[in-house]
């Protein structure tokens, strides 16, 4: 993933707030994406991810805020007067137009001369690899292949920034994954300013510069995939993100960056990542693989194993601890893995590096 | 498709399920005979009979029901032929008239039909009843009641000059513009409802994408709303245009002599004065195949856009 070289911001979302009859969809949310960044909006669904992008693009007028293009304010150009190009969810293709016909559709409208169009329609095209189906409607094609001309359609115009909602929702996973890479090669190519939208933390994580993660229209945590994976900010995204243990600890002590946290009422563990932490109750977040077993006698931690599950490249051990909470282990499948039985008592040794005091 | 193909090779055949389709099918079949193949062939034998003075039949083969049709041949039928031109002229007064009304059905029910489609949840159920509800009265008793509303010293007249609209009575009974505004009335919703239809169908994502790709609302109308609901747009034009053709009521009650059309020629050779059976069946059969002419080049025009 390469950093984008230029710091520019290519869109400016300015404490935007949109309310429906019933819901607030955005609330107060504030984001800047950069030129030349693939930019990921990422959250569970009904979290306000299409409504910020059709706000962007300009299908939703906002009740608040503003939005700025390059600097300039669009809240008042309709959507066809924005330099900004949308690859739909359900692809939205014209039924009754060839695949060639749909990708020139942006171009003639922008009247360029008939040459140019069917010169650049062909380019499109082939990026895409559909050199071959110019001349086939939307209904002849694959899911696949109409996921292409979507993309093809709206990368025709060359916009400064392309909006995708959630465009590979629709393919099955072995698709799904070829044109991921595909994506990210077409972004870093063509330079466009990517805003991408999905709710799938994986394709998240793997594509993106930077990801927005959001939840009931609030913008929760900005960051690179790293960023939000090693240091979720909230409760939030420390759980929406992978997996992780959430587990209730009392911190009796702390500096701002550093806390002594009490588990279970008697161990005490000096945690590092505890920034912002208050003397109170709180959650410590340990992701799975950052958890090793032990010998019960030599950890400080120890529960009881109630359940191994079976996954190939590695095994989930869960543990009981004495107070009923369920630690969640990840044991890599390798030949020196020592893998306990279920009614094992197990000692739990964690990397206090890894560890994360989240406020409550 | 493939597997047709492939079993039409083998020389095999595949059973598909059918269930009770082809008994089901019959109460319809019997149907379409008795009350449609039946009197159009009856009509077709008749066309090609002598005629009896004031009514009925003689059972000889004649072509003179066809003859009379184009030519002119004198009051005693032994002149030598001219060209005949009166009942060409009905025709095509009477596809004039057609047409236009369709036109007129397109304008008004083309926005009719959006505005019902595209209002949400219940109220799309209110708007359709409400287009039905004239169909709750007698097409001859609605035509009746356009002629008082639009006669000499009738409530429109009337309510257009107590607001200074104008000074006299408009001479609108008896006009071409009564019969245009009886079959606007007539058929207004055969338009409605299909395009209704096609437009419910209509994907809006379809115009948010073209305003994304830098259209107006007038080119997205144009290129992408009207190409896609086009298959009710036709249909709206045909169930429109086709019984305006033959119209009948219209022309005889709002119209008066002047706006003779095909209807009330066919009427008139069967219940009215001329009694001449042979000609009415002819007639009819003329209008008939220029019917079945238009359609066929529509189907033929649909099925090439499908394969
Ligand atoms: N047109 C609308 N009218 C009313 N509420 C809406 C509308 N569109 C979206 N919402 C609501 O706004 C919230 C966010 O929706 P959306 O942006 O589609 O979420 P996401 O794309 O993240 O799944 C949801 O609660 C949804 O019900
Ligand atoms: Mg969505």
């Amino acid at each position: 993933m390469s950093l984008h070289e230029t710091n520019k911001i290519a869109i400016d979302v300015d404490n935007v707030t949109k309310r429906y009859a019933e819901v607030t969809a955005l609330k107060n949310v504030s984001l800047s994406i950069h030129d030349n960044e693939f930019f990921t909006l990422l959250g569970p669904s009904g979290c306000g991810k299409t409504t910020l992008l059709r706000t962007i693009a300009g299908f939703e007028g906002i009740s608040e805020g503003d939005i700025r293009l390059f600097g300039d304010s669009i809240i008042d150009l309709p959507p066809n007067k924005r330099p900004v190009n949308t690859v739909f969810q359900q692809y939205a293709l014209f039924p009754h137009m060839s695949v060639m016909e749909n990708v020139a559709f942006g171009l003639r409208r922008q009247k360029v001369v008939d040459s140019e169009v069917r010169k650049r329609t062909g380019e499109v095209l082939e990026l895409v690899q559909l050199s071959g189906f110019a001349d086939r409607l939307p209904s002849q094609l694959s899911g696949g292949q109409q996921q292409r001309v979507a993309l093809a359609r709206a990368l025709a115009p060359r916009p400064k920034v392309l909006l995708l909602d959630e465009p590979l929702s629709a393919l099955d996973l072995k698709l799904r994954q070829d044109v991921r890479v595909e994506l990210q090669q077409i972004q870093a190519n063509t330079g466009i300013t990517f805003v991408f939208v999905t709710h799938d933390q994986e394709e998240a994580l793997t594509m993106s510069n930077r990801i927005a993660v959001m939840s009931a229209g609030i913008v929760q945590q900005v960051g690179t995939s790293r960023d939000i994976y090693e240091s979720p900010e909230n409760k939030f995204v420390a759980d929406f993100i992978g997996d992780t243990n959430l587990i209730d600890v009392e911190i009796v002590e702390t500096d701002g960056r550093q806390a002594t946290c009490l588990l279970l009422g008697n161990v005490q563990l000096i945690c590092n990542n505890a920034k912002g932490a208050t003397k109170g109750r709180a959650s410590l977040s340990v992701r799975p693989e950052r958890l090793s077993l032990g010998d019960a006698s030599n950890s400080s931690l120890s529960g009881t194993v109630s359940r191994l599950t079976y996954l190939g490249t590695d095994i989930h051990v869960a543990v009981n601890l004495e107070d009923g909470e369920v630690i969640d282990v990840r044991v890599q499948n390798s030949e020196d893995a020592r893998i306990p039985d279920t009614g094992d008592i197990v000692g739990l040794n964690l990397e206090l590096d890894a560890a994360r005091v989240l406020m409550n | 498709m493939a597997m047709q193909d492939i079993n039409q090779g083998k020389n095999t055949t595949t059973h598909t399920y059918q269930g009770l389709g082809p008994s089901l099918l019959m109460p319809t079949w019997l149907m379409i005979g008795i009350f449609l193949v039946l009197p159009v062939l009856m009509m077709l034998v008749y066309s090609f009979l002598t005629k009896e003075f004031r009514g009925g039949v003689i059972w000889e083969f004649s072509l003179n029901a066809y003859d009379q049709f184009i030519f002119d041949r004198g009051l005693f039928g032994d002149d030598p032929p001219k060209m005949e031109w009166t009942y060409i002229g009905i025709f095509w007064r009477s596809i004039l008239q057609a047409g236009i009304a369709t036109l007129l059905c397109l304008l008004i029910g083309f926005p009719t039909a959006w505005f019902i489609a595209t209002r949400v949840g219940n109220s799309k159920s209110i708007w359709l009843f409400l287009i039905t509800i004239p169909y709750w009265v007698n097409l001859l008793i609605r035509t009746i009641s356009m002629k008082f509303l639009i006669r000499e010293n009738g409530p429109a007249n009337e309510f257009m000059m107590s607001i200074g609209l104008i000074d006299a009575p408009l001479q609108m009974i008896n006009t071409n513009f009564a019969v245009q505004l009886g079959l606007f009335y007539s058929y207004l919703p055969f338009m409605v409802l299909p395009i209704y239809a096609s437009v419910e169908r209509y994907n809006f994502s379809l115009s948010e994408a073209a305003a994304d790709l830098y259209s107006s609302q007038w080119v997205t109308l144009r290129k992408i709303i009207i190409p896609t609901v086009k298959p009710g747009i036709i249909a709206g034009c045909i169930l429109v245009f086709v019984p305006s053709l033959g119209a009948f009521l219209a022309p005889d009650l709002l119209g008066g002599a002047k706006s003779f059309m095909i209807g009330s020629l066919i009427e008139d050779q069967f219940g009215g004065q001329a009694g001449n059976w042979p000609f009415g069946a002819a007639v009819s059969m003329i209008l008939l195949s220029m019917v079945l002419i238009v359609l066929t080049f529509y189907a033929r025009l649909q099925s090439r856009r499908a394969s």
